[in-house]
């Protein structure tokens, strides 16, 4: 599904990653998880298509294809979903209205039909349940005025209706309440699947508790430096980062 | 402190009504004149003498061809106007023709000849191949206007006793009400330009709504779209008497071309008691190419008499075409209880200038205004909004609510927002709000990360930021209007 080789990037000057490599496969959940500051945002947007980064050594293939060669909206339409870390919002732009074009621009690109009001809307109320999300959100501007947590629920609901193949979660626990943090796990279990790969990002332990991981990653100074399996997380929550990337420099 | 520049401004889009129906059309034949003024053409220049021979080619009466005059000898005194904000080469006045035959010569063959960018925007509005070539100035001999259209709708009208003809035809069968009316809100003194319209227009709308009345449907130039040869000096009249309501829709999103650069249309709207009218347009001049070359100036003077009490006149603008656009819609609330509205969106890219804006000047007793103005600017657009609110002493309980909204895309765009207020009575409640943004990269990724390309995103953020003005459109036009703007800013981003 997802291969990423020897990935440098950097901002202006300052090298970003450095040599990170991963390998996803279909059905996979991989928890990322770092200290502050070490790349993993960068490593989703750079993968996402985002400007203001260079790509300046490695690889990354979605399904064989080469991403670098892509634009972002090529990228989407391949099936990577980026739930943003920070939403932006979109003052005067209809969510629902917004949803819909997106989803068909999607559809579109995939040779499926594109899908008129009532359709649409079947399939929002159906979405809508799974994220328990209340539907006078969807009347509003995109992200305008919401609160942290429902703007975070709002990037799964999109994800939902989005259907991508590899869906990249940046920080989506951060900021939800635990009722929240647990309808917004219990939606992406939901979304689990054979076909479909999910890219974790998280600082807590405690979301690994809802959404259980194949693999976990330590991102840190640009790279991967330590990957395990779910043990990994909680290890990590009871030692910190700094044992590992301790050893790494000794 | 720079004055607001004179009163309105600008020429404008499409006014015309000259035979527009069947019946209409027999009947300008008839009297002979449309005929001799398709044979004709004037030599360019302007002199009394010209007035006359034009007054009396439109078979005018007596009292029209000495107000023409009496407007030519004070224009002749005054002087060119020179506004700071817009800029363009001087025109010589006496090196148009003031009375010329449609441009049917002149104009391109066939669309071979015509700019192909035009020719794609047309095709992505879709527009149908014979109103292209309407549109672009290629004679066309068909009328392709279905007639039963146009024959229901003027039954429609004459049902409801709703007089909709052209100008000439008004001073020829109702001259007395064009009497009454015409120059009262807009004198013939007003501006440089307006005195130059008074002395020529040939072409024009008339609409008067009898009293208790609501007009049976939206009055639309589209019905026309078959005539798209623009007059260069326009003049439409509106009356809506008492209790009357009236929706007019104005222009049309095709752009057009015209040979003629110059545009100074006039435009007058009155209300008696209780009536309401409600004028919309939708303004889509060639903007010329790149570099500004070959688009119109348009310098329209438009201003609304709120006469009677508790009347109201609301004024919808879309405007993205134009090299150079100047013009303030305006209403005067001089009925107690009087409201006066102005929705405008105006797009400037390339290297378009628009100086746009309105006024409001309120008279009688609690009466109110609303001004919203949404401009956007792309590229090396220039963009300047001039609101003068003005309570004048007399207009106790007087309220305005003002709402001046800027998107800058890209940074090499400007817009500049200059409100003018001036309050003589301390009962007035005024609200001003003003913003201006920029569609940031974090929007445009964010929509990209969802599969929208950036021009989608481009589009949704700016008809999103115009919403306000697009549901005072009628529901029509506002889709057309929504599309328009989404092609005009068609690689403007980056
Ligand atoms: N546009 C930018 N300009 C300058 N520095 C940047 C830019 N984007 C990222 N960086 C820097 O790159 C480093 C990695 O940032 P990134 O956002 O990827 O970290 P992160 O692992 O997601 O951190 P957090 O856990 O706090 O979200 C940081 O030092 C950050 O300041
Ligand atoms: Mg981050």
């Amino acid at each position: 599904m997802l291969s990423v080789k020897g990935l440098k990037a950097s901002v202006g000057d300052e090298p970003i990653l450095k040599g990170l490599d991963l390998e996803v496969k279909p059905g996979e959940v991989h928890a990322i998880m770092g200290p502050n500051g070490s790349g993993k945002s960068t490593f989703a947007h750079v993968l996402s298509g985002r400007e203001g980064y260079e790509v300046t050594g490695g690889s990354a293939e979605l399904d064989g294809e080469d991403l670098f060669e892509l634009e972002p909206e090529e990228r989407a339409r391949l099936g990577l979903f980026l739930a943003f870390q920070y939403p932006v919002e979109l003052p005067g732009v209809n969510n629902m209205y917004f949803l819909k074009a997106a989803l068909n621009a999607i559809r579109k690109s995939r040779g499926e039909e594109e899908l008129d009001a009532v359709s649409f809307m079947r399939l929002m109320k159906e979405k809508l349940k799974i994220l328990h999300l209340d539907d006078s959100l969807l009347k509003r501007p995109v992200n305008f005025g919401f609160s942290g947590g429902e703007k975070k629920r709002n990037e799964i609901f999109q994800m939902a209706l989005l259907e991508p193949k590899l869906a990249i979660l940046d920080e989506t626990d951060s900021g939800l309440d635990i009722d929240a943090l647990r309808i917004v796990a219990d939606g992406v279990n939901a979304l689990r699947s054979p076909e479909r790969s999910m890219i974790v990002v998280t600082h807590y332990q405690r979301l690994l508790d809802y959404i259980q991981p194949d693999h976990v990653h330590v991102l840190a100074k640009g790279r991967i430096i330590r990957s395990g399996g779910k043990e990994l997380a909680l290890e990590l929550e009871e030692k910190g980062y700094g044992w590992i990337v301790e050893g790494e420099a000794a | 402190m720079s004055a607001i520049p004179a009163e309105a401004t600008t020429a404008e889009e499409k006014v015309e009504t000259t035979g527009q129906y069947d019946e209409l059309v027999n009947a300008g034949y008839e009297h002979g004149f449309i005929t001799e003024i398709e044979s004709e053409t004037l030599p360019p220049g302007l002199d009394e003498g010209v007035i006359r021979t034009i007054s009396a080619r439109k078979g005018e009466p007596e009292w029209m061809t000495e107000w023409r005059l009496a407007a030519y000898r004070k224009w002749l005194e005054m002087p060119t106007p020179n506004w700071a904000s817009v800029h363009y080469p001087p025109i010589d006045y006496q090196s148009i023709s003031y009375f010329s035959a449609p441009k049917k010569k002149d104009g391109p063959k066939s669309l071979d000849e015509v700019d192909p960018a035009l020719l794609e925007t047309y095709e992505k509005l879709g527009i149908p191949i014979e109103e292209q070539k309407a549109l672009a100035g290629v004679a066309v001999d068909a009328v392709f206007d279905s007639v039963s259209v146009a024959t229901t709708f003027r039954e429609k009208l004459h049902e409801a006793g709703v007089i909709f003809c052209s100008i000439s035809e008004a001073l020829q069968e109702y001259p007395e009400l064009v009497q009454k009316y015409i120059g009262t809100v807009v004198p013939p003194t007003d501006n440089f330009y307006v005195g130059l319209n008074s002395a020529v227009f040939t072409d024009g709308t008339f609409v008067y709504v009898p009293k208790n009345t609501r007009c049976p449907m939206e009055l639309s130039t589209y019905f026309r779209i078959n005539e798209a040869k623009t007059g260069q000096f326009e003049r439409t009249l509106i009356v809506a008497d008492e209790g009357s309501y009236v929706s007019y829709l104005e222009g049309c999103t095709a752009p057009q071309r015209d040979e003629n650069q110059l545009h100074a249309a006039v435009v007058e709207l009155i209300a008696l008691d209780d009536a309401e009218i409600k004028y919309s347009t939708v303004q889509n001049w060639y903007p010329g190419d790149e570099n500004g070359k070959g688009g119109i100036y348009n310098f329209v003077t438009k201003r609304g008499d709120c006469r009677g009490a508790r009347s109201k006149i609301s004024w919808t603008q879309v405007e993205t075409g134009s090299a150079i656009t100047w013009k303030y819609p305006s209403c005067i609330l001089r009925g107690d209880d009087s409201v006066g509205e102005f929705y405008s969106v105006a797009v400037t890219k390339g290297m378009q200038q628009a100086d746009t804006g309105t006024k409001m000047i309120h008279l009688g007793k609690n009466t109110s205004s609303t001004i919203v103005s949404k401009g956007i600017s792309a590229q090396h657009g220039q963009q300047a909004y001039r609101g003068l609110v003005r309570i004048a002493g007399k207009a106790e309980g007087a309220r305005n609510h003002t709402q001046c909204d800027s998107l800058l895309i890209g940074d090499q765009s400007a817009a500049h927002t200059f409100p003018y207020i001036e309050v003589k009575n301390p009962s007035a409640k005024m609200e001003h709000e003003a913003t201006t943004s920029k569609i940031s990269e974090d929007q445009l990724f964010y929509c990209r990360a969802r599969g929208l390309t950036e021009e989608d995103a481009v589009s949704m953020i700016v008809n999103g930021f115009c919403k306000e003005v697009f549901n005072e459109l009628p529901m029509e036009f506002a889709v057309e209007a929504q599309k328009l703007l989404s092609i005009s800013l068609e690689g403007a981003v980056g």
